[in-house]
This record gives structure tokens, sequence and C-alpha cells, in this order.
């Protein structure tokens, strides 16, 4: 506080903690936040139960075994239809005897492959053009040009309600699952231009790189070390709220029918397909309806919680500091071992 | 550049200057994956016809015309009022001008009652925040954001309808009403043909449909005001409120909450987005005869114009969405100039 800070480059706010600092407050907030923890022990869940319901069969046939979680064919009829639920059929069973629970189980690694597929795709794609139209966007060169290519072009993107390009795109290309996926992709990866380029243009701004060009090092260097790094957080709380929102999308077009055959086992399809069943079985649409529900739930209140420890601004509002911070007066200096 | 009336004004023509390039992509855009996915439809309309059938129907389109001669004839033909017609002749224009004013009523009305809901949930769980009540609530908005639009319409429609005695099909019991509809906004027509009736039974079919649009977006309005609400309760005035002996709910609703709104609103134009991607699937459940339901049975049906036609209405709709919302901000928050 004594020390005048030298003139120099503004800062910005400062960002979150690095290392094992970072997972240590990750953790607090984990167990401090019983909302976020459910969360996260939710989706550790559902991973890990979709890598079982698919791996296990296959490690099973190299045994010449036939091992797996899936109690019944997810397609395979039998003569109990229309069954509540019971032991037998955790979910009952629909009109032709298929059991419930286990069209449910093996919905689970399709969405969430699917949807972490998409974002995967989308964060490559968008997060590549982004960190191009951010870093190298300097005036009156070629990277300026190409920038405002993309970001024009990523604005006729963005003017498009998500699921009403997806849905026609997907019903273009095919009517089907790898339709549905491409057209989720091109959907899916201007929110990560905007997202990326926002991020990286207030990153190269900061004292560090001013200090590391300074030094030498060069730009491929620059951007692997520096700009990378600081881009991990926000990237990955975007992308774990995105999830969810990919598996709702997704399901979306798989409830209209054009992503899967009608009679698929998907969630989205399943509700569809039951829902001339309800009011009087509500079980068959209750099962997919909730396996729908609380992934996403599980999903968002980790990134919620998430999102809370990584964006300084809100974390400060979360501990109820009293003293307010406007963008003029953040200019304070940074711990010494941090720079 | 300031904040007076022209410099106002000449932000908007800017803005629109700025629209035509987007809107021009967005055409150019759908167009082409449109024609490229699908080279000829008529096979898809006709799916049993024989060879000179389809020839017959393939001329009298021009689907055997080069693609940058189609492009410029529907061009042509669009900027002078025309939006081609669907497979079986029917102009596009009267049905996205009957639906979008539906689809307007439809949006308002779930405007209002996001809202209405999400600022109030907002102030309190800021005034809880960190314990049950802020859990409670984020649970709560967190569930409407992991409710995919069509769940949260079904059980609307099952759960709600019969336990309220609402009407889950189309915008009147008698359609057509009894009454002209010039605006094509069911409330307004009932009211403007004096109808009283009529006006109570346009609003009982609008509810339920309102309420499904909302859910989605209830948390974005609530996130937004408890994270604005949180930076404005610590400050000075607000204890000054509190000292002068004023009650909890004047201090919150009457003056941190005037503060808060500022980003809150700005907000709102930012969910026009998924609010109108929204209607696609709610309009279809619950036969809400507007855009969103035109949309998705002109994608199903390989309907090419109207395809084109609702993609082009929805992505000026964002655009403006986006423009209001700046624009309000602006008017709300001194700081900004219009540049």
């Amino acid at each position: 506080m004594a020390a005048p800070v030298p003139p120099g480059p503004p800062r910005g706010p400062p960002r979150g903690p690095k290392g094992t600092e970072l997972f240590g407050e990750v953790y607090r907030t984990l167990v401090a936040n019983p909302l976020t923890f459910a969360g996260a022990v939710l989706v550790a869940l559902m991973t890990g139960v979709a890598i079982v319901v698919v791996a296990l069969p296959a490690v099973g046939s190299l045994f010449h075994l036939s091992l797996t979680v899936v109690p019944y064919g997810p397609n395979t009829p039998s003569t109990t239809t229309l069954a509540g639920p019971s032991p037998q059929h955790l979910l009952g069973t629909d009109e032709l005897g298929r059991d419930v629970f286990s069209r449910v189980l093996v919905a689970l690694p399709l969405d969430l492959g699917v949807s972490t597929f998409i974002i995967a795709a989308a964060v490559l794609i968008g997060g590549a053009l982004g960190l191009y139209s951010g870093f190298w966007d300097d005036l009156g060169r070629m990277g300026h040009a190409l920038s405002v290519v993309i970001l024009r072009v990523t604005d006729v993107f963005l003017a498009f309600p998500t699921l009403v390009l997806a849905l026609a795109l997907a019903a273009l290309l095919g009517r089907n699952l790898t339709a549905t996926t491409i057209a989720l992709v091109v959907t899916w990866w201007p929110y990560y231009v905007r997202l990326v380029r926002g991020e990286v243009l207030s990153i190269k701004h900061q004292g560090y790189i001013s200090a590391a060009r300074a030094l030498g090092v060069t730009n491929a260097r620059i951007v692997s070390r520096h700009v990378l790094r600081n881009l991990i957080e926000p990237i990955i709380v975007y992308m774990t709220l995105d999830i969810g929102t990919v598996i709702v999308t997704f399901s979306t077009i798989a409830y209209v029918g054009i992503a899967l055959p009608v009679d698929s086992p998907e969630w989205g399809s399943m509700i569809s397909y039951y829902q001339v069943f309800l009011p009087n079985y509500l079980w068959l649409v209750l099962g997919p309806g909730l396996a729908i529900f609380v992934s996403v739930l599980a999903l968002s209140l980790l990134g919620d919680g998430l999102r809370e420890v990584l964006d300084p601004r809100s974390r400060r509002a979360f501990a109820r500091v009293t003293r307010t911070t406007t963008a003029v007066s953040s200019v304070t200096p940074d711990a010494p071992g941090e720079a | 550049m300031g904040r007076s009336l022209t410099d106002l004004l000449f932000f908007l023509g800017w803005r629109l200057l700025q629209l035509l390039p987007v809107l021009l992509g967005v055409v150019v855009l759908t167009f082409v994956f449109s024609h490229v996915a699908i080279s000829n439809p008529c096979a898809a309309w006709n799916p049993h016809a024989k060879r000179n059938v389809i020839d017959a129907c393939t001329a009298f389109w021009g689907f055997n015309q080069p693609l940058p001669v189609q492009f410029w004839k529907y061009l042509t033909l669009l900027v002078q009022g025309n939006w081609g017609t669907d497979p079986t002749g029917n102009p596009v224009w009267p049905a996205i001008a009957s639906g979008v004013p539906e689809t307007l009523e439809l949006v308002i009305a779930s405007l209002v009652i996001m809202t209405v809901i999400g600022i109030i949930l907002g102030v309190v769980a800021a005034a809880f925040s960190g314990r049950w009540p802020d859990h409670l609530i984020r649970m709560f908005y967190l569930s409407g954001w992991a409710a995919p639009t069509y769940l949260a319409a079904l059980v609307l429609s099952i759960v709600a309808a019969p336990a309220l005695g609402l009407p889950t099909e189309g915008a009147f019991t008698y359609n057509p009403p009894p009454f002209p509809q010039p605006t094509h906004m069911s409330v307004v027509d009932a009211l403007l043909a004096g109808s009283g009736s009529g006006t109570v039974d346009a609003l009982k079919h609008l509810i339920l449909p309102a309420t499904a649009l909302a859910f989605l977006n209830l948390g974005i309005v609530t996130r937004m005001t408890r994270s604005s609400m949180l930076e404005i309760l610590p400050m000075d005035f607000i204890k000054g409120t509190r000292m002068k002996g004023l009650g909890e709910g004047r201090v919150l609703f009457g003056h941190a909450l005037r503060n808060a709104l500022i980003t809150t609103t700005t907000v709102l134009g930012f969910t026009a987005s998924g609010l109108l991607a929204g209607t696609v699937v709610v309009e279809d459940i619950f036969a809400w005869p507007g855009i969103g339901r035109y949309s998705y049975l002109a994608i199903v049906q390989y309907n090419f114009a109207g395809t084109i036609g609702v993609v082009i209405v929805f992505a000026v709709a964002v655009v403006i969405a986006n423009l209001v919302a700046d624009v309000v901000y602006g008017v709300l928050d001194p700081r900004v100039e219009w540049r």
C-alpha cells in the first residue's frame, strides 16, 4: 500500500488464483456451498455411470463374458406391458413391454457423449478463430482484415436463434444423428469466438504480456504459455454450463423427431413418443424427463458454483466484502508472487 | 459524441445500416444451406411420384437452374416484398404476417411474467445471500434452466391445465373468434372488439404457453437482479436509507432495486434469442397460431421459402431486440455516450 504504483499499462481486476491455491479454493467452495457440491457429485456420478454403461460390455466381450449394468435390452419387447414401477422394472415398462429404466440408462452415454463432442468441437473451432481474431487483431495488418471477416461471419451466425438454426440445418442435412451433431456444431462455435476473443483482448493488454514481449518472447510462445493458460478458466466454466444447454437443445431436436428415429432410446425421443400415454402412465415420461432435468441441473449447479469461484467480481460479492470496487478504482498492486 | 437526441438518432441510423450486411448474410447462408443440402426437394415433396411428375415439378420451381441464378431470382422477389410460396402454392408472407403478432404477444406476455417473478426472486435472494432462501431460489431458477421447454410445457398442460381449468390449445376456444382480427394479437383483438368474454378467453389461452416460455429464462433475470443487488447493497446510500429508519422492504425495492434494474433491463434484450427459439416448441405443443409453429411446420415439410422467411424474421427480431437493449441501457445509464 505504501509504495507508489509505478506508471505502466493499466491492470485489469486480478484474475482467479493459480495452481494449488485454485484447487484449495474450489474445494472450499464445494464444501461451503451444498448445491455446488451436490452438482459436482452428480456430474461425477453421471460421467462414471455413462462410462460404465459403454465400457463394461466392451471389456466383458474381451473375456467372452456378457457384462452389463443395463438390466434389459433397451429395445427388447416383453409380455409385461405398461406395468408400473416395481423392483423388476424400476421405472415400469412401456406399451411394448420394454424396460423404461434400461432405455433411460442407455441414453445417458448418448446424450452426454454427443453434447460433450459438440462442445469440444465448438470450443476448438470457435476458440481458434477467437484467439486469432483477438490476438492478431493489429490495425493495418493482414490479421485485422481476417479478424474483421471472422467477426462479421460470427455476427451473422449469432443473429439466428440457436434452436431454429440447428433445427433447420439438422432437417436439411438428413434428419439423423450425424446431421444433428453437425448442425449443432455449426450453431455453437460462434459463441466461443465471442467468449475467447473478449478474454484474449483483456489478457493481451496485461502487464505480463508486454513484459514477455519486451523480453523477446515469440508470439507463439506468449500464446501457448500465457494466453491459453488464462483462457482455460473462463472456458471451463462456460463449457460446464453449456453442455447442459446442448443436452437440452439436442433432446429438443430429438423430441420433434429430427435427430433420431421416433422410437429411439433417447430422452427427448422417449418423451415425445410416450407423451400420448399421459396422464395415465406417468412413469413413462417421468423417467426420461427426470434424467434430462437432473443431468442439466447438476451441470448448471456445478458451472454456477465454479463461476462464483473463478469470477473475481462475483467472488467478492459472494464473500460480502463491504468495500465495493468499480472498474476505475481497481488499480491495486498485485501480490508480489503473482507477477 | 454525446447524449443528445441527434446523437441517438445517428447511433440508431448507423446500427440499422450495420444490420443490412448481417441480414444479407443471413439470407445467403440460409439459402445456400438449404439448397446445397437438398438440391431438389421435389422428391421429398412427392415421395411416390412418377419420374415425369418430378421432372415437371423441378422445371416448375426452377430447381434445375444454377444456384446463383436461383438465388438472384429469390432475392429480387424478396426485395419486391414477394416471400415466395410453399410447396402447395400458398404464399409465405400472409402466414408470416399473421404469425409474427401472435408470437409477439406470447413473447411479451412471457417477458412480463419473467420480469415480475424474476426481479422479486432476485431481490429476495440478494437480501438473504448465502442463506437458505438464496439456495432455494437458486435451485428454483436453475430448475427452470434445466427443464427443457417442451418438458415444462408438457408438465403445465398435463398438471396445471386441469387443476386450474385452463385451455391448452390455440388462442381462442372458437376459432376463428366471432370478431375481426385486425392485429392478430388475441387479447388486443378481443379488446378492440369490446368483447369482455373474448378477452377473458384470450387471456386464459395465453397464460400457460407464456408461463412455459418464461420458465426457461427466469434464471437469467433472477441471477442478474441478484448480482447487481449484491453490488448495490453494501453502498453508503443504502446505509443512509437504513439509518433514516426506512423499512427493509422500502430499502430493497424502493432504493436498491431502482439502481440494480439497469443491468436487469439490459439482459432482457439478450434473452430474445432464447425466447424466440422457445416459441418453436411451445407454440407446437399449445397449438399457438404464431410464427414458431409455422417455422416448425416449414422446416419439417421442406418448405424452403417458408424456412428462409421465418429464419429472416427470427434474425431480424434478435438483432432488433439487441439494439433495443443497447438503447434502453444507454437511456438508463447516464454515463453512456451514443457512438
